[in-house]
């Protein structure tokens, strides 16, 4: 489109312009900002910036596209290895997906249960959704596709509960992971919160330091309302980490550095399309490298 | 949350400037530099909020300050006007001629379509239309039941051809049913779509020229970012949209993707979401929308009351 192209343009006329100014850098907000990464960290990484290209004395612009790549893969990472999925070393591993409307969960229950199996896991999967029309019955079709149980109980019936005979289930007929749905709720809803909460500990009263991940599951197409989402999911459910969701898109999840930077909380996989197999762990390097050259390689792998 | 800091510092920003006939250059400078902060805050597109800042700027500089107004006061008055005039000033309404009347919902996976096609059938069934909801969503797992389960909800009948009939031969077939059963209106779901999906757009476009529809409506989440100059621009050059249904305003997002897809389409937004249940659907109004976005809901009351 007309955008991107003009956005592409943008990318690759900031490094290729014949010094260091005032303008530079004030491009390479813009393409910051487009990407979501929202103001106060484009601020920063932008200041991160002119310090380095300060006492590392750069004159060529050209030689800030690596030193842009490190400062945000350095912010993405964090310590260790955060990247990889906690599990239960001798027993059943527990799983909790949370986050608003029409953001993924499901799907990304689906794709995750697939991956397991692949590993040769015995997967189960709980239908906490017992709000939305639909959901039971698409969390089933789910299940069928990838060829694992569902726990499910009626529609409207109390989601504690529903996760509650899943752990059980799980546990009685020896199952190695157990993936848990929950209905989409935006983060204002207070009450909806608290059935979280109430869920959340329902699954630790029942399996010791379960649950093993909170995943948060948050659409790349979102802005900077996903900022509010990780910090008050955080506080319900303690999150362990983040899908982005949707990034076959042309959106860029740029909001996930902004997150990274103030709550601390890794991504730990991609969603790429609708099929089960269009998952894929998060990697910071190759993410940075979309931010900038996504639009790029779309236009010249399109063409 | 920078947010929360925002109508303070448009406070102190517009505190230094006082008691001047004119509004001076140097005056709506500091002024619009919290004005742009506040829409980038808001999710509005970048480039959308360039061009809306230097209109504003030129309208505002040399103009006569209000008695009962600081400079400063003036500008974000002439803030206000221009968003909400940007936004579509008035309220739009759907426009149904034909019989029966089409309408047709499209946009992005999970961005309230199918929720949106039940809250509206139920709103024009209130308006004493017949309304016929068609499931055109073949792909989704449960798509079609979950419509049928929202037709339950509102108590009116969905037309489904289960999920092995093209979405083009639902579309059309729903149609004639609906000529053949007396049905006035009929809302037709379809599956949610990248606008970069070349293929799926296309069957967009196949559906639309099969039944011509009145109204061809891209449902929109509130909570869109940067992007959302890109979804609407697609989904508009390729079908020619309508309307807009913004959803999710339940939540607590600015909701900026609002005036970006009004500038870059041109198209009136016509309902807001207000929630999950069928009910929770408004007309859109544009000067609330407005001073959502720039969150600054006390700055205009002070000016109101000045
Ligand atoms: N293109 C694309 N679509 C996706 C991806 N993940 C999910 N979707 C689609 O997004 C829509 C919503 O997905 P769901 O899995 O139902 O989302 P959810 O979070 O469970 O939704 P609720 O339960 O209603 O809150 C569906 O149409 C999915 O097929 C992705 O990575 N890429
Ligand atoms: N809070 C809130 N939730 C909404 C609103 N509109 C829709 N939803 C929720 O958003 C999620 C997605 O809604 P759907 O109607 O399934 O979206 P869709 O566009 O049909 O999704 P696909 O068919 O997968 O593309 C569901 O959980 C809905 O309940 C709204 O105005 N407010
Ligand atoms: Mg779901
Ligand atoms: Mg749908």
């Amino acid at each position: 489109s007309k955008t991107s192209a003009s956005l592409a343009g943008a990318m690759s006329s900031v490094f290729s312009r014949n010094k260091i100014d005032e303008e530079l850098y004030e491009e390479l907000e813009d393409i910051l900002i487009s990407a979501d990464v929202g103001v106060d960290t484009t601020m920063e990484i932008v200041d991160r910036l002119r310090v380095e290209v300060k006492e590392r004395k750069l004159k060529d612009p050209e030689e800030l596209k690596p030193l842009l790549s490190e400062i945000l893969v350095d912010m993405l990472k964090g310590e260790g290895d955060e990247a990889g999925m906690n599990q239960n070393p001798d027993g059943l591993t527990v799983i909790l997906f949370v986050g608003v409307n029409g953001v993924g969960k499901t799907t990304t229950i689906g794709k995750l249960a697939h991956h397991y199996k692949e590993e040769g896991k015995k997967v189960m999967l709980a239908a906490g959704d017992t709000f939305r029309a639909g959901a039971i019955e698409q969390l089933e079709i789910w299940g069928d596709r990838v060829g694992v149980d569902v726990i499910r109980h009626q529609e409207g019936s109390d989601p504690a509960a529903v996760i509650y005979d899943g752990i059980q289930a799980a546990r009685s007929r020896g199952a190695d992971i157990l993936l848990c749905d929950t209905a989409g709720r935006l983060q204002n809803k207070v009450n909806l919160m608290e059935e979280l909460k109430k869920v959340h500990r329902v699954i630790g009263r029942e399996v010791a330091d379960a649950p093993h991940e909170s995943l948060l599951v948050l659409d790349a197409t979102t802005g900077q309302n996903a900022l509010q989402q990780a910090k008050i999911f955080k506080e319900a459910t303690n999150i362990t980490g983040i899908v982005l969701t949707k990034m076959d898109g042309t959106a860029k999840g740029g909001i996930a550095l902004a997150i990274r930077r103030e709550l601390n909380v890794p991504v730990k996989w991609i969603g790429l399309g609708e099929k089960m197999d269009d998952l894929q762990p998060f990697n910071a390097e190759q993410f940075v490298h979309a931010l900038f050259a996504k639009e790029v390689e779309k236009e010249t792998g399109g063409a | 949350m920078a947010f929360e800091g925002l109508s303070e510092r448009l406070q102190s920003a517009l505190a230094k400037l006082k008691g001047k006939g004119k509004v001076s250059e140097a005056d709506v400078k500091a002024a619009m530099r919290e004005v742009r902060l506040a829409l980038l805050e808001a999710d509005v597109n970048y480039k959308v909020v360039k061009d809306f800042v230097s209109k504003v700027r030129e309208r505002a500089v040399g103009q006569e300050v209000l008695k009962s107004l600081t400079p400063g006061q003036q500008v974000i008055k002439v803030v206000n006007e221009e968003l909400t005039q940007l936004m579509g000033g008035a309220q739009s309404k759907l426009e149904l001629t034909s019989k029966p009347s089409v309408i047709m919902m499209v946009g992005l996976q999970g961005a309230g379509k199918t929720t949106t096609t039940g809250k509206l059938g139920r709103y024009l069934k209130k308006q004493n239309r017949r309304p016929l909801l068609v499931a055109g969503d073949v792909y989704r797992p449960a798509a079609i039941r979950q419509l049928e389960v929202l037709g339950e909800q509102v108590e009116l009948p969905v037309f489904s051809m289960g999920d092995q009939e093209s979405p083009v031969t639902i579309a059309e077939k729903g149609v004639a049913e609906a000529k053949d059963q007396d049905y006035d209106t009929v809302l037709i779901d379809t599956a949610g779509r990248l606008h970069i999906d070349e293929t799926m757009m296309e069957e967009l476009k196949a559906i639309k020229e099969k039944v011509e529809p009145d109204e061809t409506l891209l449902v929109v989440d509130a909570m869109t970012g940067q992007d959302a100059v890109n979804v609407a621009e697609s989904f508009n050059r390729e079908l020619g949209l309508t309307g807009v249904i913004l959803t999710k305003l339940d939540g607590d997002t600015r909701g900026g993707a609002a005036l970006s897809v009004r500038s870059v389409t041109d198209c009136p937004v016509k309902f807001s979401g207000m929630g999950e249940k069928v009910d929770a659907l408004e007309p859109f109004h544009p000067e609330r929308m407005a001073s959502r976005i720039l969150g600054m809901g006390d700055v205009l009351t002070l000016i109101e009351k000045a």
